[in-house]
Parts: C-alpha cells; sequence; structure tokens
C-alpha cells in the first residue's frame, strides 16, 4: 500500500509545489525589481505585500476569458495547456533530494527534458499560430527560431557535464558531484547553459517573443484571464526550472554541508531566480539578429570546444 | 563584456541602497505654511467675516473658480453667497495676493479628493474657518477709514481727524 502511497504523494505534493513557487517567483519578482530600482515594489496587500499573490491569482481567475471570434479555437485553447504541461513534466526528472524525486532516476532524464523543452516551443508557435494576429505571428516565430537555436547550445553545453558523470540520468549527475560541483571543471559549460536557460524561457533581456516596444505582447497578445495567466505561470515555473536544472547540473543538487539536502536544494534554486530577476532589472534587451548571431557564431563555437576539451580530459584520464 | 558583468553588478549593489519612494498616506510630506493648497475664508480677530466682498479675488482668478455675490448689513459689505470651485482652481494664489483684508489664504492642504465631481464646489460654510489664518492682529474695519456703526471717521487705528472744511484755521 505504501509503495503507491509514497509515489502519488511526492507526485502531487511536487506539481502543487511547483504552482507555488511559480506563483509566488512572480511576486518575489516585483519586490525584487523594486528593491534594485530603490523603491519598496508592492506592499500594501498583507505584511510585506505577501498576500499580493493572492490578489494576483484572484484577478487572473475572474477576468473575462475572451477568445477572439477569428481565432482557431481549439488551438488557441491547447496552446497555453501544452506549454503548462512541458515544464510541468521536466520537473518529474529533476531530483530534488535524495529520497524526493519523481522520477529522478530515470535513465534518460537530460534526454526527457530537452523533448519536453522542444514540446514547449509548440506551446508558443502554436499560440502565435491561431491567434491569428500579425504580432502574436511574429512573436511565435521569434519564438520558434530563438528556442530551437538556444536548446542546440544547451543541449551541447550540457554534454559535458554527461560525459564526466558518464550518464543521462540526473540522479547520477548529482551523485557525481559528491566532491566537486561541476561548475568549477565545466565553468564554460554552466555560463553556456545558464543563458541558454534565459533564452529559453523567453526572459528577460532574451525576451524576443514578447518585446513589447516592438510587436506588442508578442504570442500571448490574445490572451487574456486565466489563459494569459498559464502562459504567465509557464514562463515562471520554467524560471524556476532552469534554475533548478543548473543547481542539478552544476551547483551539487543536494549536496552541501550542515543543512539538510532540501535546503541546501531550495537555497541554490533561490538564489538562482534572484539571479535571473537581477538579470532583467540590469540588462537592455539586445536586437534580435544580435541574439541569433550571438548564439550561433560565439556559443556554438564555444560549446563544441568545451565538449572537445572535456572529451579530451575524460579520455586521458581513462588512460587510453 | 565586462560592461555587462559591471552593469549587473551596479545594478546589484542598489540593493543596499535607500528607499527613495515617499510611503505617502502612511508617511505625510512636510508642507510649509506657505504651501498653496485648499482655499479658506478667515475671519477677523472678533470673529466677523473678513471678506467684504469687493470681487478682487474673482477678478485676479485666471481661470475664474471663484464666483460670489455681494450683500450689505449694517453699512458693511459682505459676500451673500461665495463659491469656490475647485476642480477648476489651479492653487495659483492670485486671490490671495489680490485679497485687501487677507480674508481669502491658502492654506498647506491638498487631500481634496472626491467622487463626486460637483463636491469639489466649496460653499461659503465649507470655506469659512473660525480662526484668523496666517494674519493674527489685522482687522480691516478698524485699520480703514469707513464709517461703520459704532466707529466714526477718524476713529480708527493710525487714522487721524477728518479735515473740517468749513474751519478758517490750516
Amino acid at each position: 500500500m505504501m509503495s503507491i502511497i509514497w509515489p502519488i504523494l511526492v507526485i502531487v505534493v511536487t506539481v502543487f509545489g511547483v504552482l507555488g513557487v511559480a506563483a509566488v517567483s512572480t511576486m518575489l519578482e516585483r519586490r525584487l525589481l523594486g528593491v534594485f530600482q530603490d523603491r519598496p515594489g508592492p506592499n500594501r496587500v498583507g505584511p510585506f505585500g505577501l498576500f499580493q499573490v493572492i490578489a494576483d491569482a484572484m484577478k487572473m481567475l475572474f477576468k473575462q476569458d475572451w477568445i477572439p471570434p477569428f481565432a482557431d479555437k481549439p488551438v488557441f485553447l491547447i496552446a497555453p495547456i501544452i506549454g503548462f504541461l512541458a515544464v510541468l513534466l521536466c520537473f518529474g526528472v529533476v531530483p530534488i533530494t535524495p529520497i524526493w524525486s519523481v522520477a529522478g532516476n530515470l535513465n534518460v532524464g537530460l534526454l526527457f527534458i530537452f523533448g519536453m523543452l522542444g514540446l514547449g516551443v509548440y506551446s508558443v508557435v502554436l499560440a502565435g499560430w491561431s491567434s491569428n494576429n500579425k504580432y502574436a505571428l511574429l512573436g511565435g516565430m521569434r519564438a520558434a527560431a530563438q528556442m530551437i537555436s538556444y536548446e542546440v547550445f544547451m543541449g551541447l553545453s550540457v554534454m559535458g557535464v554527461v560525459m564526466a558523470a558518464g550518464s543521462f540520468s540526473i540522479r547520477d549527475i548529482v551523485d557525481a558531484q559528491t566532491n566537486c560541483w561541476f561548475i568549477i571543471p565545466q565553468f564554460l559549460g554552466a555560463v553556456i547553459f545558464f543563458l541558454a536557460g534565459v533564452a529559453e524561457t523567453h526572459r528577460l533581456p532574451f525576451d524576443f517573443p514578447e518585446g513589447e516596444n516592438e510587436i506588442g505582447a508578442g504570442f500571448h497578445t490574445e490572451y487574456s484571464g486565466m489563459k494569459f495567466g498559464m502562459f504567465y505561470l509557464a514562463e515562471y515555473a520554467g524560471v524556476a526550472l532552469s534554475s533548478a536544472l543548473v543547481t542539478t547540473l552544476y551547483l551539487g543538487g543536494w549536496h552541501g554541508p550542515l543543512l539538510p539536502p532540501f535546503l541546501w536544494f531550495a537555497i541554490k534554486v533561490f538564489l538562482l531566480i534572484c539571479f535571473y530577476i537581477l538579470l532583467r532589472a540590469a540588462l537592455p534587451r539586445p536586437r534580435y539578429d544580435q541574439l541569433m548571431s550571438f548564439g550561433w557564431k560565439v556559443l556554438l563555437p564555444l560549446s563544441l570546444l568545451n565538449i572537445l576539451v572535456t572529451g579530451a580530459v575524460v579520455l586521458l584520464r581513462a588512460g587510453v | 563584456m565586462l560592461g555587462i558583468i559591471r552593469t549587473i553588478w551596479m545594478t546589484f549593489l542598489h540593493m543596499f541602497h535607500r528607499n527613495e519612494t515617499v510611503q505617502y498616506p502612511d508617511v505625510k510630506p512636510y508642507l510649509s505654511p506657505r504651501y498653496r493648497g485648499r482655499i479658506v475664508l478667515t475671519r477677523d480677530p472678533g470673529g466677523e467675516e473678513r471678506c467684504v466682498a469687493c470681487n478682487l479675488c474673482a477678478a485676479a482668478c485666471p481661470v475664474d473658480c471663484i464666483s460670489l455675490q455681494k450683500g450689505e448689513r449694517e453699512g458693511r459689505w459682505y459676500p451673500e453667497f461665495f463659491q469656490i470651485n475647485f476642480s477648476r482652481c489651479i492653487f495659483c494664489g492670485f486671490c490671495e495676493e489680490a485679497c485687501p483684508t487677507y480674508a481669502i489664504q491658502l492654506t498647506p492642504d491638498f487631500e481634496m479628493s472626491e467622487y463626486v465631481r460637483q463636491n469639489l464646489v466649496y460653499e461659503k460654510e465649507d470655506l469659512l474657518i473660525s480662526g484668523p489664518g496666517k494674519v493674527h492682529d489685522y482687522s480691516f474695519y478698524n485699520v480703514s477709514g469707513l464709517k461703520i456703526p459704532g466707529k466714526n471717521k477718524g476713529e480708527a487705528e493710525n487714522e487721524a481727524k477728518p479735515v473740517d472744511i468749513h474751519a478758517l484755521m490750516p
């Protein structure tokens, strides 16, 4: 009996935990942006403005859920669900602590994540396409080009870690970092992975799919109410996912002295989310062609170089 | 590249800067006594209305927000009604400068929001305050040469007796 209840408990708590983290990080982002700009941020609702999350959720839920008459209705409805599900499913293979993970030992865990991130592109493209709106379509096209090309560098940069750990299972990768976090031998890969993660979640400064000054709100121009809320939550869940991935792949996951494993994981993820927000506060959005040329001309050669060097080192260690 | 890292670092340092925001409804800003806010009508030290309904404030007002009607009582002028439309008023203070009797004065208060626009038209009862405002000892009828009941010509402060034009002496 216990063998059935425990996995279900893990799944339910993880899903709601991710939802909670996504909701709270919307609040965290606004407060932190305020702090970076020498202002308090939203602080009127409840103690320290904490209930702002609830107020926002209520607003989202009770807003009119408008589907434009010119939209392709079934696709329009399903697009945000795909995006949200893809991000949620990724969390399934992220081991949070040695005992707490839905499928952390999955032997193709990393490949599963890349597959799901690939599905995430569909959400944005379909949203842009079904909206039947020029700006939404432009945003969708930008998102497709950006996410697909940055997924390349994301995958390539992670190969160094996979070679060093000798496994695609994220659990094994974390275990391989017991003595030395991969951010030290794989620093280049970590930086590329993080940058690709920013582009992959289309967060500022790489938020071209929704570049306000050029194409309105991009792919979610026509979305409102809870369907927009799902895009919104998926974005923040994506930030949390990206932070969790950097934590597990490069920062040793739950490993750390003194504190319990979960706390270490939470602290690392929290700091990375804060860094995401700091990036948003600090950097302006570059031009779209600059993003693409930066990706293909800088990140691609660098990540290939990273694979080459890591592979050579691994071969030398093996004593071939 | 270095510039980007420097930008991120400088933005991070802003975490330790002081908040510039004034949390307005909780923390009130300091308004000096000569701040030009809500307009009031003051009374003289005797408790009488200072306004003599001369209409100079209404003439000076660049947006024509003051409207009043002169009335007369025992030889003294007073406003039968006195309205200020605060939805028009620009708080320039020209009415205060124009007033010969220090009756109309601007106060350091700006919190006058209303839900109904009509409520921004203040009547005389809304404008009158019980004290003398910024000028404490001034009473127009005590210094003017006007004859009112209880005070003849030449009996005001610093006023010479009127010249007897029928007398021969210089």
